[in-house]
């Protein structure tokens, strides 16, 4: 009897990572956070000790995705030395994607996007606030909450114009003087971020 | 197998995204107005002494630093 009570126990945990053998489904709703089932056969079998906590039950759920769009866009914006933004409502972002400025509406589908040097504004209302974002990550979710972390963000105010000019200069006298590989993706990588500090300031 | 996707122009030259991103922030800091620019380049500022350990033992170690020494 109890042999039987402990094949049907091992048995159960190949069932349960079966099913959730689809974790990345958009779809897949909040998991319990312990097996009921199990919990049940363990206190028949052994009333006095707890159930063990299966790894489920050390993980916290998924949120789930809410069933009607969220009207507005929670955004956490974190640099590595200050959190920008903690969980602000806004109502959209435009972020400098790799693929081009992409904009955030509450209810966009999750998406992870690389960052290129460019401006990223978030738009609460009638108030547009603008940050120059040096490279960085965005993560978007499905229940419309953003992460951005770049490494390093600025009010378009707090840039020297001289100083991007010249900037830009320099680097492209390098490009067009560079000899090997890594000497040109460093001075490309100087006109990209320049020309985009460039049309911060001027856009 | 040959790569299918287009890497990007410094992976090719063969930077890191970490060298990269720190290349680009750099430059970002280096075009700021004055005291947003001091403050972010002390911010910024790395001091550590890395030794590698042999048989039980640190060897000498390598100081890397951006405060000048004394």
């Amino acid at each position: 009897m109890f042999r039987h009570l402990t094949t049907r126990i091992l048995s159960r945990p190949t069932t349960v990572t079966a099913a959730r053998a689809r974790p990345f489904s958009t779809d897949v709703a909040a998991a319990p956070a312990a097996d009921e089932a199990f919990a049940e056969a363990w206190k028949k079998v052994i009333p006095n000790i707890d159930p063990p906590k299966t790894p489920l039950h050390f993980m916290t759920p998924r949120p789930s995705t809410p069933s009607s769009i969220p009207t507005k866009l929670t955004v956490n914006f974190v640099l590595p030395y200050a959190s920008e933004l903690s969980a602000k409502e806004v109502d959209m972002v435009i972020i400098p994607a790799t693929t081009g400025q992409m904009g955030v509406l509450p209810g966009h589908v999750a998406t992870i996007a690389e960052l290129k040097p460019g401006v990223m504004s978030v738009h609460e209302g009638n108030d547009v606030t603008k940050y120059f974002v040096s490279s960085g990550f965005a993560f978007i979710h499905a229940n419309s909450y953003a992460d951005v972390i770049a490494v390093e963000a600025v009010p378009i105010d707090q840039i020297d114009p001289s100083q991007v000019q010249k900037g830009l200069a320099d680097f492209t006298q390098k490009l067009s003087s560079a000899s090997t590989d890594l000497e040109k993706a460093e001075a490309q990588i100087g006109v990209d971020v320049h020309s985009a500090l460039n049309s911060a300031l001027t856009g | 197998m040959a790569s299918n996707a287009a890497v990007p122009f410094w992976r090719a030259a063969g930077m890191t995204y970490i060298t990269y991103s720190n290349v680009c922030a750099n430059l970002v800091r280096n075009c700021l107005k004055e005291p947003y620019k001091s403050e972010a380049i002390t911010r910024e500022k790395v001091h550590f002494s890395v030794s590698k350990w042999v048989d039980g033992k640190p060897q000498k170690p390598i100081i890397r630093s951006d405060t000048p020494e004394e």
